[in-house]
């Protein structure tokens, strides 16, 4: 019984370890990680897809190497080898991509490279992988990939439907969403959606969301 | 010398690294609380951008390009292309300068040091500096010279950038910032219309 309640527990905090960081723990609105690309690339909905799954892969691996690494490494010169496995899996990431997506990968341009400097792949080293099991670390890197993919995936259907009145899926291409309200009611697409500076006003809006309804993440003054 | 003038110019206002590119967020975010602290991490951001993107031109023209082994090996070099290991190599040259500049300040500056405390070696992880690298190979700058004044704008911009959100966030303590908003949220935003008013830099053309 003991052993049931113990495989129970497990299994428990190991769910946890995926459905924290999509809310409580989530790497962009709460741990401020990540930010960079999270608002470069989410001009079009399918870029923001991609760049999702290809930070899925590299956390997820990079996570369960450092782990299995995380005894054998001088302290003294983690960061650098935590750099060189992410380095490694990235370079992976771009050339796949180039091969398999070469249009997306042209939109994503330096931000495929920028995923090596993205700080929640590092930051997610330090803090999990490099004091927990392999499996667990996998958990997690998956779990906060989640969380980065929601908010990147809100972000950029937010700003392409009202910024182009579209939304560009993998394999489907631009679907025209807003045609009826074009044509029949002289509805203009805003224009400034797509530039910059709404990306921010944006996560704006969804911190603020999020910490209304989940009231303990407000900060002390 | 018209056109560092105008590269300089249109990389700090024009692409500023964190409005146009968002380019060093994470730091940008975490370390404007004051204006001091923010003006130590962009200087530093500005010291280690003016030595990689030229050191990594260099790496770029010299080993790195398609064909550019051709001063080691000669005409067998045209078919051999590195680029691919561009990766690596700019993050080793900007992990070993920013292990320099950390000795350098720890020295020279050991105040400073303490207040930037872990921030200032996760200036190796800061998409600024890899970001600038990446721009100047897939901008196929023309020269060292461009590369340096490329690598100057893009920090001073940086610069300009993280003392602004770090004055907003020390007078905005004294506002009444609706609770949810408090802290990340509000300096989003700010960012946001700060990001609209460099816009205005847009249709500038020296």
């Amino acid at each position: 019984m003991i052993l049931e309640l113990n495989n129970t527990l497990k299994m428990a905090k190991n769910t946890k370890l995926l459905t924290d960081p999509i809310n409580l723990n989530n790497p962009i609105t709460i741990q401020v990680l990540g930010i960079c690309s999270a608002l470069a690339i989410t001009v079009k909905l399918e870029p923001a897809i991609v760049m999702s799954i290809a930070v899925l892969f590299v956390m997820a691996f990079a996570n369960v190497i450092i782990s299995l690494l995380r005894n054998t490494i001088p302290s003294r010169i983690r960061i650098i080898v935590q750099l060189v496995v992410i380095a490694a899996l990235v370079i992976l990431v771009d050339q796949v991509l180039k091969a398999y997506v070469y249009d997306v990968s042209k939109q994503l341009s330096v931000f495929v490279g920028l995923i090596i400097t993205n700080c929640i792949i590092m930051g997610r080293l330090e803090a999990f992988a490099l004091g927990n099991k392999p499996w667990e670390s996998f958990l997690d890197g998956v779990g906060n990939a989640g969380g980065y993919a929601i908010i990147l995936i809100i972000v950029a259907a937010i700003r392409e439907l009202l910024g182009s009145g579209t939304l560009t899926l993998p394999g489907l291409g631009e679907v025209h969403v807003l045609t009826w309200l074009v044509e029949n009611t002289g509805y203009e697409n805003n224009g400034l959606m797509i530039l910059p500076p709404m990306a921010l006003i944006v996560v704006g809006i969804i911190i603020w969301v999020q910490r209304a309804k989940t009231r303990e993440l407000i900060e002390e003054n | 010398m018209q056109d560092y003038l105008n590269l300089f110019v249109k990389s700090i206002f024009v692409e500023n690294m964190v409005f146009a590119f968002f380019l060093g967020m994470c730091s940008y975010l975490a370390v404007s609380k004051t204006v001091k602290t923010a003006m130590g991490l962009g200087i530093a951001v500005i010291f280690v951008l003016v030595i990689t993107v030229p050191v990594d031109w260099l790496l770029n023209e010299y080993i790195l390009k398609k064909g550019a082994l051709d001063w080691l090996i000669g005409e067998k070099a045209a078919e051999v292309d590195l680029s691919f290991l561009s990766f690596i190599m700019f993050i080793a040259v900007i992990a070993s300068m920013v292990q320099l500049v950390e000795m350098i300040v720890e020295k020279f500056a050991p105040a400073l040091y303490s207040s930037l405390g872990i921030f200032l070696p996760l200036i190796a992880v800061n998409c600024a500096i890899l970001g600038g690298s990446l721009f100047m190979q897939e901008r196929e700058l023309a020269s060292v010279g461009e590369a340096t004044v490329y690598g100057l704008g893009s920090g001073v911009g940086w610069l300009i950038a993280i003392i602004g959100i770090a004055a907003i966030r020390e007078k905005i303590r004294y506002s009444a910032v609706p609770a949810p908003l408090r802290g990340l949220g509000i300096t989003f935003i700010a960012t946001g219309l700060m990001g609209i008013a460099f816009m205005t830099f847009m249709g500038i053309k020296l």
